[in-house]
C-alpha cells in the first residue's frame, strides 16, 4: 500500500519535471495575479497592507485552480487512470498520493514565494511567516477539496468552468480563515485559532477526502 | 474461476446485450466476437470492474467481483483500447510504474528483458517519439511480467501490431493458457493462437 502511495507521487512528480512549463504556469499566474494589485491601485501602503493577506489568499486560491484541470484529465484521455483504478492498492490510498504530489507541485511553490510577494506590499517583517504557514496549512485543504470537484466533472464537456463553479465556494472557509490569520497578526493578536482551525480542516479533509474522490473516480468512469 | 452471470449493459439508452452468461475456468481462452458497437469493450469492461453492469453480476472463485474490490483486481490484467502508457515517460519508466501500481515485483533487469523481447528502444526515449504501433508494444510488455496473474482481459490485443510483435503476443497468450490461466480478448484479425480453437462469444 505504501508502496504503491510512493510510487504513485514519484510517478507524479516525474510527469511534472517532464512538463516543467505546466508547473510554470500555474506559479507565475499566481506571481503575476498578486503583483498586478500594487500596480493598479498606486503607490498608497496603508491601502497595501490591508489587502495584501485578502488578495494572496484569492491568488492562491484561483492558482491552485488552475491546475485541477491536469490533475485527472491525462490521466483519463492517455487510460492510465482505468489502470489506477484496476490498482492492488485500495482507490482511496492512490489518489491521496496524487493529491499529496499535486499540491507539491502547485501549492508548495506558492508557499515558498509568497513572503517574497508581500514585500510589494509593504507587509511588516513578522507577517512574512503568518502569511507562508497559513499557506502551509491551507493550500493542502485546496488540492484535496479540488481534487473531489475535479473527479466528479472528469470527462465532461466544459468541466473546466464548472470545476470552478462547484469548487470556489467549497473554498471560502480557507479562503476566511487564511487571510483572517494573516489580519489577525497584522492587528498584533496571536492567530492561534486560525492556525488550529485550518489544521482541523486539514485533517478532516485529508481523513474524507480522498474516499469522496475515489468514490467520485468511479462514477466517471463508468 | 470467472463467471458471467446474466449480464446486461444498457449505454446511451441502448441495450447492447442481456442475459449473457458464461463461466470460464482455468486454461481456458474466450474470443469475444462481434461487430464494431456491439459491446466487446463494454463486456471487458464489466468483467474487470471498471463497469458496472445494468443487471447481473461477475463472479471470480464464487463471490460477487465488485464485493472483492482490489482483491479482485490484483487477479486480473486489464489491457484496455488506450495503451495507457505516459508519453513523457520513457517505455522502462512506463512499464516498471505499471507493475508497482499493479503490485507486481518488476526487477531493471525484467524490465529490461521484457522490452527487448517486444524490441524497443532503450535508453531516455520517451514514448511521445516513439509510433502509435510501438506504444502498443511498450503497453503489451506488461504481459511478460504478469506471468503470475491467473486472469487476463485484452482488448484488441493486436490492433496496429506488426507480424512479428503479433506471434509474440499469440505466443505470450497460448503459453499463459497452458499454465492454467484464463484469457478473454476480442479482436477483429483471425489470430492464430496455438492453444487450440478458444471459445467464442458473440455479441450483437
Amino acid at each position: 500500500m505504501i508502496a504503491a502511495a510512493r510510487c504513485v507521487v514519484y510517478r507524479d512528480l516525474l510527469l511534472a519535471m517532464r512538463r516543467r512549463s505546466d508547473v510554470a504556469t500555474a506559479l507565475l499566474f499566481f506571481v503575476i495575479v498578486v503583483s498586478l494589485f500594487p500596480l493598479g491601485i498606486g503607490a498608497e501602503p496603508n491601502l497595501l497592507r490591508s489587502i495584501a493577506p485578502g488578495v494572496i489568499w484569492v491568488a492562491a486560491l484561483l492558482s491552485s485552480m488552475l491546475s485541477l484541470g491536469r490533475l485527472f484529465a491525462s490521466d483519463y484521455a492517455d487510460g492510465t487512470l482505468e489502470q489506477i483504478l484496476l490498482g492492488a492498492a485500495p482507490l482511496g490510498v492512490v489518489v491521496a498520493a496524487k493529491s499529496l504530489a499535486h499540491w507539491l507541485v502547485s501549492g508548495m511553490p506558492l508557499v515558498l514565494i509568497a513572503p517574497v510577494l508581500a514585500l510589494q506590499y509593504d507587509l511588516p517583517a513578522p507577517l512574512y511567516g503568518t502569511l507562508a504557514l497559513s499557506l502551509l496549512l491551507g493550500t493542502p485543504v485546496l488540492s484535496l477539496i479540488g481534487a473531489i470537484g475535479a473527479a466528479l466533472t472528469l470527462g465532461l464537456r466544459g468541466g473546466g468552468v464548472l470545476l470552478s463553479l462547484l469548487v470556489l465556494p467549497l473554498y471560502v472557509p480557507v479562503l476566511i480563515l487564511g487571510a483572517g490569520s494573516v489580519d489577525m497578526a497584522a492587528a498584533g493578536l496571536a492567530p492561534d485559532g486560525q492556525y488550529l482551525l485550518l489544521a482541523a480542516l486539514l485533517v478532516v479533509a485529508a481523513a474524507f477526502a480522498p474516499w469522496a474522490i475515489a468514490a467520485a473516480l468511479r462514477v466517471s468512469m463508468e | 474461476m470467472l463467471e458471467a452471470a446474466d449480464l446486461e449493459c444498457e449505454r446511451g439508452g441502448r441495450s447492447l446485450f442481456r442475459g449473457l452468461s458464461f463461466t470460464l475456468s482455468g486454461g481456458e481462452l474466450l474470443r469475444i466476437a462481434g461487430p464494431n458497437g456491439s459491446g466487446k469493450t463494454s463486456l471487458l469492461r464489466i468483467l474487470c470492474g471498471l463497469l458496472s453492469p445494468t443487471a447481473g453480476e461477475v463472479r471470480w472463485k464464487g463471490s460477487p467481483a465488485q464485493a472483492l474490490k482490489e482483491e479482485y483486481a490484483r487477479q486480473l490484467v486489464y489491457l484496455g483500447h488506450a495503451p495507457a502508457v505516459k508519453d513523457d515517460l520513457t517505455a522502462a519508466e512506463n512499464l516498471s510504474i505499471a507493475c508497482s501500481l499493479a503490485g507486481l515485483p518488476a526487477s531493471e533487469d525484467a524490465v529490461r528483458e521484457a522490452l527487448e523481447r517486444y524490441k524497443l528502444p532503450g535508453g531516455e526515449i520517451p514514448l511521445r517519439r516513439l509510433s502509435q504501433g510501438q506504444r502498443r508494444r511498450a503497453a503489451l510488455a506488461r504481459l511478460l511480467l504478469s506471468e503470475s496473474v491467473p486472469l487476463w482481459l485484452l482488448d484488441e490485443p493486436f490492433a496496429a501490431l506488426d507480424a512479428s510483435a503479433a506471434r509474440l503476443t499469440e505466443e505470450l497468450i497460448a503459453r499463459h493458457v497452458a499454465r492454467g490461466a484464463a484469457v478473454v480478448y476480442t479482436t477483429h484479425q483471425e489470430a492464430n493462437i496455438g492453444a487450440g480453437v478458444p471459445r467464442v462469444v458473440e455479441l450483437g
